[in-house]
């Protein structure tokens, strides 16, 4: 069984502010780590493997700096990774991101099965993996709560909706999307981190895509463009409230008789 | 290719420009200014950069006829003919969006005995609900489901098609949106519309403290999706609207790789979106044990206790009881924030509630931005004296109406 699970870095912090009086945008220090999400994912597939036997890669879309998740993949117990990287994925949007990733599992091989994590901290939309499904004219199953039973052609999984729980068998190939606490997801091994510390990451760009139109990827494969970016609006009616706890919890409670909620 | 060129010439300090670039996007190497796969296209370097050091280049693109494509449609969010709220709102949304550009409103509404449901959407202000009504789509699954959408759009092509951001709208958004080579924006906040048809669709964006207006210039339709309380759904009309359309789609293109073999009753659980009272814990609070002190005033103002992601990843509070963008969105009628520095993530979830106390003791951060009334004291302090105060009001009142009685 072929597993391949994709996964992205995401800034560290989201200490992004815009300056007000120049619209620049400010990110100090700018570390960044694996999407939080993307764990449960790389779990689920490490799980199989050991349960069920597998071969599980994992590919992520970035610049090359990137590649420190995949490493970081590779000390959880994947056995390859691959990084997309290349100029002219720049200003990917959901569409071109996804075409992109659709076209990096292409590369590694013929999957099974492939697991996205939830959604990402950055971006926030839950969409990618749906939209890579459908690129690989593959079945898709989003919220995905429990393994059942991972069969020969099928798994079988239960789902999250709004009432109800849904078990449900998938035939293969197809991609799940996987809910946080699916599984607790393992802290990177210090033998693993040294035994594959010489590990190769290939870096895929679009000459080596079976899909070489540019036209479909980075800017100019986005439906979607940003006209601009702006600070929140600040409420400028507010009232403040300074002073000591005794007169500020008094203020409050007489705003909530006022409000009729005591 | 669209992209950004850099004309090294005109840069006086190159190695400094590197700075303004957000994403870490440009790098200047062998005294060369370069962007890197990181450019979110933002074009922040070429409006803030030095004049004309950075220039955006785009190439001809064949323009689509916008006015092929008429109407906003709404996809009806339901579980087996029990339609979800969302709905209401999203057909409110785009009638006001449809008015201004004369276009019609369309529910396309997919499932199975669903037909008596699909009368109440006219009251809401849809001009023609479109129904499909088949076995296999009983249940929700996504291939037969992302192909009703396709038939419906290729047979009235709608110019914009709005999806609740509920687990399904989630999950059928993208793949049809896809399947059209179209721009989705996921879990807009405001929503509104051009002459020329574009949508202004404007979010939180890049997990940062900032909005991002984007639209979809040379593709239709254009898929938005927004979760439950971010709009607000017209009131009942008395008379139907408009009318229903019964259609059909060949059976071949129901087929499934998918097979539902059980379906689970989860238990009824308060759900955050349906409270009036929200408390909500932030990282001011410092110990798990110190939520009880929240909870005990939830109790008091009869309201419900949720979280930000820390309280929710430190496992601190129920993954449900999240509000913000990857968690639920809330319109209550108070929310009092309890140390909760208000991420743009979290505000996204909030900021649409009629009334929002703050308590934070740094009077710089960003929820005293939406909040009402913001409070800078320690968050311990404020509860504390809040809770005996209301327990002595109560008791006050207590007595009083004690002594009324004995009077009587």
């Amino acid at each position: 069984m072929e597993i391949v699970v994709c996964i992205k870095q995401v800034p560290g912090t989201s200490e992004v502010e815009v300056d007000e009086k120049t619209g620049v945008l400010k990110r100090d220090g700018v570390d960044s780590k694996m999407n939080p999400y993307d764990l449960y994912a790389i779990e689920t597939a490490v799980k199989i493997k050991e349960e069920n036997g597998a071969k599980v890669s994992a590919v992520s879309m970035g610049p090359p700096q990137a590649a420190a998740i995949i490493r970081e993949a590779y000390m959880m117990g994947v056995d390859e990774g691959a990084l997309l990287s290349d100029r002219k994925f720049a200003g990917s949007d959901v569409l071109a991101t996804s075409y992109t990733l659709a076209q990096g599992v292409k590369k590694m091989g013929n999957p099974d099965l492939i697991i996205c994590g939830k959604m990402t901290t950055d971006g926030d939309t839950a969409q990618v993996g749906p939209e890579m499904a459908e690129f690989l004219d593959i079945p898709h199953i989003a919220n995905v709560l429990r393994i059942v039973e991972v069969k020969e052609k099928s798994i079988v999984v239960e789902m999250d909706m709004p009432h109800t729980i849904e078990v449900a068998e998938v035939e293969y190939p197809c991609l799940i999307t996987v809910e946080k606490d699916i599984f607790q997801p393992r802290l990177p091994s210090f033998k693993l981190k040294l035994a594959t510390k010489d590990k190769e990451i290939p870096f895929y760009g679009l000459d080596s895509f079976e899909d070489k139109d540019e036209m479909k990827y980075g800017l100019n494969g986005s439906p979607t463009q940003v006209k601009r970016i702006f600070p929140p609006k600040s409420n400028t009616e507010k009232e403040m409230w300074e002073g000591n706890g005794d007169e500020l919890a008094d203020k409050l409670l007489n705003k909530l008789n006022e409000l009729k909620f005591v | 290719m669209a992209k950004i060129v850099v004309h090294q010439e005109k840069a006086n300090k190159p190695e400094e420009l590197t700075q303004l670039c957000p994403f870490g996007a440009i790098e200047y190497n062998n005294e060369k200014l370069e962007i890197n796969a990181g450019c979110k296209m933002c074009k922040i370097c070429v409006r803030k950069g030095p004049e004309g050091v950075f220039e955006f280049v785009e190439n001809e693109v064949k323009k689509i006829n916008k006015d092929d494509w008429k109407g906003i449609m709404v996809y009806v969010d339901h579980v087996e003919g029990e339609i979800h709220p969302v709905t209401f709102e999203l057909i409110g949304k785009a009638r006001e969006m449809a008015d201004k550009i004369n276009h019609p409103v369309y529910c396309l509404f997919m499932g199975h005995n669903i037909i008596e449901k699909a009368n109440q959407l006219l009251h809401y202000g849809a001009d023609e609900v479109f129904v499909y009504d088949d076995e296999e789509l009983k249940e929700f699954r996504i291939e037969p489901y992302a192909a009703v959408f396709e038939d419906f759009i290729n047979e009235n092509k709608p110019s914009a098609a709005l999806v609740g951001g509920t687990t399904i709208g989630r999950s059928l958004a993208p793949r049809v949106a896809a399947r059209f080579r179209t721009g989705l924006t996921a879990d807009c906040t405001i929503l509104d519309v051009q002459e020329n048809s574009d949508l202004d669709q404007i979010r939180p964006a890049f997990g940062g403290n900032i909005m991002a207006h984007i639209y979809t210039p040379n593709n239709r339709p254009q898929f938005a999706t927004v979760r439950y309380k971010i709009f607000t759904a017209l009131e009942r009309n008395e008379k139907a609207n408009g009318k229903i359309t019964v259609c059909e789609i060949a059976k071949e293109k129901l087929t499934s790789k998918i097979t539902v073999l059980n379906v689970k009753k989860k238990e009824k659980e308060d759900s955050i979106e349906d409270a009036e009272v929200i408390l909500v814990a932030g990282r001011g609070i410092k110990k798990e044990e110190d939520l009880k002190m929240i909870n005990e005033l939830a109790e008091l103002l009869g309201g419900q206790v949720a979280g930000t992601r820390p309280l929710i990843e430190a496992g601190w509070v129920d993954a449900k009881k999240q509000i913000g963008l990857s968690g639920r969105t809330v319109k209550p009628k108070l929310i009092i924030t309890c140390g909760v520095s208000g991420a743009i993530q979290f505000v996204a979830g909030m900021n649409n509630s009629e009334c929002i106390i703050a308590i934070n003791t740094d009077k710089n951060a960003s929820i005293f931005d939406v909040a009402h009334y913001g409070i800078v004291d320690d968050v311990y302090e404020v509860v504390t004296k809040l809770i005996e105060k209301i327990k002595l009001g109560k008791l006050d009142a207590d007595k009083l109406t004690a002594a009324t009685v004995q009077e009587v």
